[in-house]
């Protein structure tokens, strides 16, 4: 397949080159690969856009999951925000809070757009409609931002895992938070590059994490990963902007992700007998909910 | 590359609460009802691996009920899934599998009504992504992406050239194709992924050429 990028690295300079933002190499690569119109592109992300606008709105309205385990928390946050007490400040409690809505949402039955997955569907939207409050992007902006994201998405997906099973959590919500990071800076002005250092930044710090969801429910601790995954986000990407580069290369940051998800144990792999799954609460709701206890290795 | 698109990315728009487990269980129903070519009367649906382990939590049941029902994965529906079965007369059972399976997330639907039955394995293989393992008995791997034609025939010289004769008659191009038998001789299938949708008289078309039994699709 004739592809525009293969990694980070190609993404970047094409960009610098054609003196094109990442989220138009993105759109470019697209209408090659699919033979559709510009227009038919940018209305099926539009839409994808709305979905993830409508989530966060009903999270912030409140929802239950079915099991009961996750819920009401992005309301929480919201009702403390108000108080105007908040210390971590709250442009990133409101991405925050519409990460974990999102999240929320998907945890009971609602509609959500996966973005890379559903369980890390909150990390993308959650961030944008926290920074559109601040950067005020048009409309066409705010889609754009979705390409940004699906750019480095696609490059991770490619060379490494989206994928808890395959890759642990780092794989899911540590891409998703990378993928907002470059989508943010490019959002704010940033270069190319500075988008490609975003990436790099929050990954670093999510390497390792694991997948370990109680009961193997998309709820605990999915949702507040997502929490964190804005968060990271967020932080990187004004690092980015302030010009701090990381060290270690974006594409070999996710060759890191990809090996260490590799040599990771299956147990932390989705699989519900590893980590938070296994502890004595873990394995008390796993019981609670399925009437039996998921078998830990 | 296994994604091509970046809608592989953001995507799909679906019911909550996992890729793996909620829409691509729906994707494998739906795909189930193309391939049967209608709405079955029953359905048993056994689930294996990790779908048959966290079913429940995850929805997989109404899910695998509502795109058996022709739901899409971002269908409101899919959460009343059993209701609108009932609804609509069809008789389903949910039977979780001790027996491991080689992916995880294997659902094997056992579907049929007067007229016939048929029997489709898929697989849920991440992001909402599937595989059509096996209809009928027959190993194939099909990812429902694409649009694809099952043609179930006679394993006698000349019925596969006379297939792909039609097909190019109406400048369809196939972009794929794989074919297997259960015994020399006997029962054999073609699976064609082609670049467009057929409408129903090219099935019928092909469906009146000599030694062929049943031709079903699968829309995308």
């Amino acid at each position: 397949m004739d592809v525009l990028f293969h990694n980070v690295r190609e993404l970047v300079e094409l960009a610098e080159k054609e003196n094109k933002l990442i989220s138009e190499i993105m759109i470019e690569q697209e209408i090659k690969i699919s033979g559709r119109t510009r227009e038919e592109i940018f209305e099926q992300m539009d839409k994808n856009l709305e979905i993830m606008e409508q989530a966060v709105e009903r999270g912030l309205k409140g929802v239950q999951s079915v099991s009961g385990l996750t819920g009401g928390d992005a309301v929480l946050l919201q009702n403390y925000m108000a108080k105007g007490n908040s210390l971590s400040g709250n442009l990133l409690l409101d991405a925050v809070s519409k990460a974990v809505a999102t999240n929320e949402v998907n945890a009971a039955m609602g509609t959500i757009c996966a973005t890379p997955t559903a369980g890390s569907a909150g990390v993308v939207p959650g961030t944008l409609f926290a920074v559109k409050n601040k950067l005020n992007p048009t409309r066409e902006q705010m889609v754009r931002y979705l390409f940004t994201s699906g750019a480095f998405g696609f490059v991770v997906a490619n060379n490494a895992s989206i994928s808890g099973a395959a890759g642990g959590c780092q794989a899911e919500v540590g891409s998703a938070a990378g993928m907002a990071a470059a989508a943010i800076v490019e959002m704010a002005g940033g270069t190319p590059a500075q988008c490609a250092e975003g990436f790099a930044i929050t990954l670093k710090n999510m390497l390792g994490l694991v997948c370990d969801p109680v009961a193997g429910l998309v709820e605990v601790p999915c949702v507040k990963r997502n929490a964190m995954g804005a968060a990271n986000a967020l932080v990187a990407a004004d690092m980015a902007l302030a010009g701090i580069t990381s060290r270690i290369p974006c594409d070999e940051v996710i060759g890191a992700m990809f090996r260490i998800g590799q040599s990771m144990n299956p147990n932390l792999k989705e699989t519900a007998r590893g980590g938070l799954a296994a502890t004595p609460t873990g394995r008390a709701i796993a019981e609670k909910i399925f009437g039996s206890a998921l078998k830990v290795d | 590359m296994k994604f091509t698109s970046v809608f592989d990315i953001i995507g799909p728009v679906m019911i909550g609460p996992s890729s793996s487990h909620t829409a691509g269980a729906a994707r494998i129903g739906r795909v189930a009802r193309d391939l049967f070519g209608r709405s079955p009367k029953w359905v048993k649906i056994h689930l294996y691996g990790s779908f048959a382990e966290t079913y429940k939590g995850h929805g997989t049941d109404v899910a695998i009920i509502g795109g058996l029902l022709d739901f899409d994965t971002f269908d409101e529906r899919i959460k009343t899934a059993f209701d609108h079965a009932k609804k609509a007369e069809l008789a389903f059972e949910i039977i979780p599998e001790t027996a491991n399976k080689e992916h995880p997330n294997t659902a094997r639907i056992v579907m049929g009504d007067e007229a016939g039955e048929m029997s489709v394995e898929g697989i849920s293989i991440g992001g909402g992504k599937i595989e059509i393992s096996e209809v009928n008995g027959f190993k194939l791997r099909l990812t429902g992406g694409m649009p694809a034609l099952l043609v179930v025939h006679d394993d006698r010289a000349g019925c596969i050239a006379n297939v792909a004769n039609c097909l190019a008659m109406h400048s369809i191009n196939i972009g794929h194709m794989e074919v297997s038998r259960i015994e020399r001789g006997l029962t054999a299938l073609m699976v064609i992924e082609i670049d467009q949708n057929v409408e129903d008289r090219v099935l019928q078309q092909i469906s009146l050429i000599p030694n062929i039994t049943k031709v079903s699709k699968i829309n995308n």
